[in-house]
């Protein structure tokens, strides 16, 4: 019996050998691919997802959300809510507890008031933080104890979870970034380079742009983690590259965002070296119609303002046939595969938000040239359909991306089939996503009739995404074309409905009220014509373990649990 | 040849200032926005200052004359200081990159070796290669060396360094996995096995961009052989009873070489400003990703450095093959 | 030949003085080389002018079901992604990519030539040009193209039509940033010629600097200006796909050759012929253009002539 009892512990051990015997460091040197190269490991300065990913792996908040967009404890020992005393009953405050023993790579303990100088850092007033709006409405951060901090708010907030969570709210050290706040934070090159952590690795060369070199982090809370000694991060060349350097040649271990056609993707997993990987997050791709009149022939300063509206987009038929012309099952096929569903919503996840609604899916151009009709619009000897001389001639813009002018040009084609002409544009994604108010190649100022680009928003909670599309948001010359309602949509139904959302703090009933919203936007009124629910396609090699992907966080964000395959 | 050099250098002051200020111009002139990059979820009055922190919000000759003296004062002192071991420059603010917010000469440095090793050798591999078959096809020409050469030289030429590469990474590190197809800058030569590893991952960028420069440079001289093969002197110099081997590779080669020495002295401020498109494919990351990926960021401080730099080396060897021109033709005269 | 040189002199004298540009065709012509230059090169404007009417699939049009074909009858090239027939966007690809090549080329050897012989013959204006040449290369290529195309896009697509008025731009931006070599070398030739005894001779007898630089000058700097020629057309071709690769050139669904190369090359392995028909029209244009100028350096150059 005894013998028995011992065999089987011997073959339980075996069993389980790669966890019982797991020991910081021993499977040696993993590999990664961005091919973005990060430029700085401080998220605060910079917001680019591959900046916020490499530095996921040395510094980190207080909660994560994990592959299914739930929110968990990471530095802390619970999530707080309201039911275990978390968060206040009114809803204004909310304290985290940081689970005990947790060291920075330097030795020294992680404590509140490093949590309270992360808020002081990124709201110095002469700072110009990236992630400040993460801490909108946040009254004061405060240490309570050693191991507690309470954040309070200026208002009720139904989802206080903003700051600290995620890649976007790392906890930096007080002690390395004492002399860097405000208008010194863009010189503390060392700090932003090499910051020290509570995560999984540590840097030892950081290149910016090229290459960076982390070890293991001594001080890690978890002895038996991370697996590998050392990592090699490099960045830069086109996904392409990346995806050959994992599945092809087996040069690397992990590559991100392969943004390749489905095909050159199943060409490369054939190789054998490797296997890619997909998750869904809310990034849609839409086509957004402009509700005002792009025309040049405007004077400069009101091209595309609510002083004219739309002459042919403003006709709700109008907008809901260009939607129903489209085959989005197809668009997937040619331009995602895997890694992209047909969707009706701009909202299509989490659950509790999405809408339901499909009547946009199947391709109709028989029922889109018939409502065209009823609506008026005849074709005339060109085959272009007009109406009191308004001709429906489009511009189509979008940025420089292969996938993009495929689209495009397939686009294109479906609407000619519904009697409408279509001049596109690309514009190169550094003009069109820049800001700057001299170009007239900006999305924001969408001197063109319609344009694609993909969006979505942080966290879980939509309700700041939708606020966008308030009537006063719209970009225009007062606001040096700065603002988020590209289609400058405007109606007071919205705005009180939103308003309502923000009021609200049951949860089902806030997925109702975003649903709504959403539908409003969408399916309702095809303002928005929402093409592609985007996700994510990252490749590893087949030797790589333990790789989980994320959309909801950092890519890397359970890196410490990767291992070798044996 | 003395005065004219020294006046030339004079004069090089004020036009490169002169560059300097057309190329502030233009960049400011160029639509982009140096937050482009960012996600779309940062609202706007977050951007609106970041922008603030970077210094965006001061009046464009504000921000020449600054990065000017940043440029010609601050950081020639953090140069010496390093040399002398000395602390001239210390509290000065020097030019500051809005990617990396780190000053740019540090990233600049770490560029170079990368940037020299490859594209550096692959030029005078090119320059080698070049000269002889442009000379060999001049001498023979419509040989077959000749033909085969022009039609290498030819093909080379018009088929771009996006698609070579790609082919080169297809064929060797795919399908025969004998080179890597991605370069690793933190190499360090230090042995043997190291230094077969270094070898191994320059071959091919190097032979995609000298089979690039080899193909421009071996058309100029045999069309600038062949121009001074016909030539009154040559006749004569074979009736003096020379060798042939004289004739050509001393009167000929020597008369031939201007247009060479002028395309070799352009060529040689572009090993600085690296190669772009097989920097990228072979994610050599030397000056060129560093510029593009710049440019691409709108990152004006960095884009401005690094083309004026650029400038001062054009400069220079334009120069350079000015006074070369004298020696290889001593008839002319600047003066 | 000097044996049999008597007959043929007599026949020779007995016909009609031949004009200069025969004896040029004659020699042309007897240049192997060149003809076939020039026979791949018209074949290829053939192609890519006459085929469109030959071969009517509309090169735009998406017949989405039937894409990444391989070769066949239906399909000579094969289609891309979207299902788009490829040899006709190679034959709409040829019309712009030779059009766009040959006109950025002669416009950058123009602009070089003029600024590289002015240069090198007045000595007043060197030190001016030169110094406009350092600025030219010294100036950032995208981030010029891009101011370019923001001042003038919309202007100039207002005044000839989108297509035409992008045509212009691209011609001239190409043109414009790509002179600065043949200028620096020109000038470099016109520096040492300058200096010989023939130009010493026309000026001691009081040639005019026009006259001079048209007789005396331009015949002898031909040969570098024509290998400038070739590889000009080569790298305005890749220029051009650059371009429309970064949003700054044609509409995306506009096909070039440079354009169907650069959208090849993710699909080397899976269907190499995609990379290789653009990438094969693209050298053999710059081969035939190269003979072609071979052949014409050679039969304008009278010492060559007549051998």
């Amino acid at each position: 019996m005894r013998l028995k009892t011992a065999l089987l512990g011997a073959v339980a051990l075996a069993a389980f050998a790669p966890a019982a015997m797991a020991e910081r460091g021993a499977d040696g040197q993993v590999n990664i691919i961005y091919w973005q190269a990060p430029s700085i490991l401080n998220p605060y300065l910079s917001g680019g997802t591959k900046d916020i990913e490499a530095a996921s792996m040395i510094i980190e908040p207080l909660g994560r959300y994990d592959q299914d967009g739930v929110l968990q404890a990471w530095l802390a020992a619970e999530v707080p809510t309201v039911e275990n005393g978390g968060v206040a009953a009114d809803l204004t405050s909310i304290t985290w507890k940081i689970r005990p023993g947790i060291l920075w790579s330097d030795g020294t303990p992680f404590t509140s008031a490093d949590v309270v100088f992360t808020h002081e850092y990124c709201t110095h007033p002469e700072g110009g933080c990236a992630q400040l709006s993460k801490f909108d409405g946040v009254e004061s951060v405060e240490a309570i104890d050693d191991l507690t901090v309470k954040i309070t708010f200026k208002a009720p907030t139904p989802v206080p979870y903003g700051p600290f969570t995620g890649g976007q709210g790392p906890v930096i050290q007080a002690a390395q970034f004492a002399n860097c706040l405000g208008a010194a934070a863009p010189g503390c090159t060392d700090a932003n380079f090499y910051p020290i952590g509570t995560g999984p690795f540590r840097v030892t060369d950081f290149r910016p742009n090229d290459v960076i070199q982390m070890e293991a982090n001594p001080n890690y809370r978890d002895p038996a983690k991370p697996r590998f000694a050392t990592v090699t991060f490099k960045g830069g060349g086109d996904a392409a590259a990346a995806g050959r350097a994992v599945l092809e040649t087996g040069e690397f271990d992990y590559a991100w965002n392969l943004q390749l056609a489905p095909s050159v993707i199943q060409g490369m997993v054939a190789a054998g070296k490797g296997q890619a990987i997909s998750a869904f997050g809310t990034l849609v791709e839409r086509i957004e119609t402009n509700m005002t009149n792009p025309s040049p022939d405007l004077p400069e300063g009101e091209r595309s303002t609510l002083k004219h509206p739309h002459p042919f987009l403003s006709d709700p038929a109008v907008r809901k046939a260009l939607s129903m012309a489209i085959d989005r099952e197809l668009l997937v096929e040619v331009g995602y595969g895997q890694a992209g569903r047909p969707t009706c919503t701009i909202v299509p996840s989490p659950p509790n938000f999405a809408s339901t609604r499909d009547d946009c899916l199947g391709q109709d151009v028989a029922g889109a040239n018939a409502l065209l009709d009823e609506a008026g619009w005849l074709r005339g000897a060109d085959g272009i359909r007009a109406k009191d001389g308004v001709r429906l001639s489009i511009l189509y813009q979008t940025s420089t991306n292969a996938v993009r002018q495929d689209f495009q040009a397939l686009v294109k084609q479906w609407w000619s089939e519904i009697g409408v002409e279509t001049e596109l544009k690309n514009v190169s994604a550094s003009v069109f996503f820049g800001g700057d108010p001299g170009s007239p190649d900006t999305f924001q100022k969408f001197y063109a009739d319609v344009e694609m680009y993909a969006n979505n928003f942080d966290g879980t909670d939509p309700q700041s995404y939708l606020a966008n599309y308030r009537c006063g948001n719209e970009p225009r010359p007062e606001t040096g074309w700065q603002g988020e309602n590209i289609n400058r949509f405007c109606d007071p139904a919205y705005d009180a409905l939103l308003d309502e959302l923000a009021r609200t703090a049951n949860f089902e009933e806030r997925g109702r009220i975003a649903r709504q919203l959403a539908e409003m936007l969408t399916v309702d009124s095809y303002t928005i014509i929402p093409l592609v629910d985007r996700g994510r396609v990252s490749a590893h090699s087949n030797s790589l373990g333990g790789v989980v992907l994320n959309t909801w966080d950092s890519e890397l964000w359970n890196v410490a649990d990767w291992y070798r395959v044996k | 040849m003395l005065t004219y050099t020294l006046r030339r250098l004079l004069t090089a002051v004020p036009t490169l200032i002169f560059i300097s200020f057309v190329i502030f111009l233009l960049l400011e002139l160029a639509p982009g926005d140096p937050l482009a990059d960012q996600p779309l979820t940062i609202p706007a009055e977050v951007r609106e200052r970041m922008r603030t922190a970077m210094g965006l919000d001061e009046a464009a000759h504000v921000r020449y004359w600054k990065w000017l003296v940043q440029f010609v004062w601050v950081e020639p002192q953090v140069i010496l200081d390093r040399w002398l071991g000395t602390s001239m420059a210390e509290g000065e603010l020097r030019i500051l990159s809005w990617q990396f917010r780190a000053p740019v000469f540090d990233i600049i440095w770490q560029r170079i070796p990368q940037t020299l090793t490859v594209v550096g050798i692959a030029y005078v591999v090119g320059v080698m290669i070049a000269l002889p078959i442009g000379i060999v096809s001049a001498y023979r020409q419509y040989s077959w060396f000749d033909q085969i050469g022009t039609f290498v030289s030819m093909v080379g030429f018009s088929v771009p360094t996006f698609f070579t590469g790609v082919l080169l990474i297809v064929i060797f590190s795919v399908n025969l996995g004998w080179f890597p197809s991605i370069y690793d800058t933190t190499l360090r030569v230090t042995d043997w096995p190291s230094f077969v590893r270094q070898v191994s991952q320059m071959v091919m960028p190097v032979a995609v961009l000298a089979l690039y420069n080899a193909a421009q440079i071996s058309r100029f001289m045999r069309s600038s052989m062949l121009d001074n093969l016909n030539q009154d002197y040559v006749r004569t110099a074979r009736a003096k009873g020379m060798g042939e081997t004289t004739v050509v590779l001393v009167h000929v080669l020597r008369n031939s070489l201007i247009p060479v020495v002028t395309v070799i002295a352009l060529g040689v401020p572009t090993i600085f400003a690296g190669a772009i498109i097989t920097e990228q494919v072979f994610k050599v990351n030397g000056l060129g990703q560093l510029l593009i990926t710049a440019i691409q960021a709108n990152d004006l401080p960095m884009v401005q450095t690094l083309t004026f730099v650029f400038a001062v080396l054009i400069v220079t060897f334009n120069l350079i093959a000015d006074i070369l021109y004298g020696i290889l033709d001593p008839r002319i005269r600047y003066d | 030949m000097t044996e049999l040189a008597p007959a043929p002199a007599v026949e020779a004298a007995l016909r009609p003085p031949r004009s200069q540009w025969r004896d040029v065709w004659d020699q042309f012509r007897s240049h192997r080389g060149a003809l076939f230059g020039l026979l791949v090169f018209g074949s290829i404007v053939m192609f890519s002018v006459v085929g469109p009417y030959l071969w009517t699939v509309d090169p735009k049009f998406i017949a989405i079901r039937s894409r990444d074909l391989g070769m066949s009858w239906a399909h000579p090239f094969g289609t891309d992604q979207l299902g788009r027939d490829i040899f006709a966007r190679m034959m709409a690809g040829g019309r712009v990519s030779l059009a766009v090549g040959l006109t950025a080329m002669a416009l950058s050897i123009l602009l070089g030539t003029l600024i590289g012989v002015t240069a090198g013959f007045f000595r007043r204006l060197d030190g001016l040009l030169m110094r406009l040449t350092d600025l030219f290369l010294a100036l950032p290529l995208l981030p010029l193209l891009l101011v370019m195309v923001m001042l003038f896009r919309e202007s100039l697509a207002r005044q000839f039509g989108p297509e035409t008025g992008i045509f212009l731009l691209i011609v001239v931006a190409i043109g414009v940033t790509s002179w600065m070599q043949t200028a620096r070398i020109v000038r470099g030739e016109v520096l040492a010629l300058k200096e010989r005894e023939f130009v010493l001779a026309a000026r001691s007898i009081g040639t005019p600097p026009r006259r001079m630089i048209l007789r005396h000058i331009l015949p002898n700097v031909l040969s570098p200006i024509m290998v400038s020629a070739t590889l000009g057309i080569a790298t305005a071709i890749i220029t051009e796909s650059a371009l429309s690769f970064l949003g700054l050139g044609f509409p995306p669904d506009f096909p070039t050759w440079g354009r169907l190369l650069f959208d090849g090359v993710d699909y080397l392995q899976q269907f190499p012929e995609r990379v290789i028909w653009p990438g094969v029209y693209i050298s053999l244009t710059v081969l035939s253009v190269n003979f072609i100028g071979d052949g014409l350096r050679d039969a304008l150059d009278p010492r060559i002539r007549g051998r």
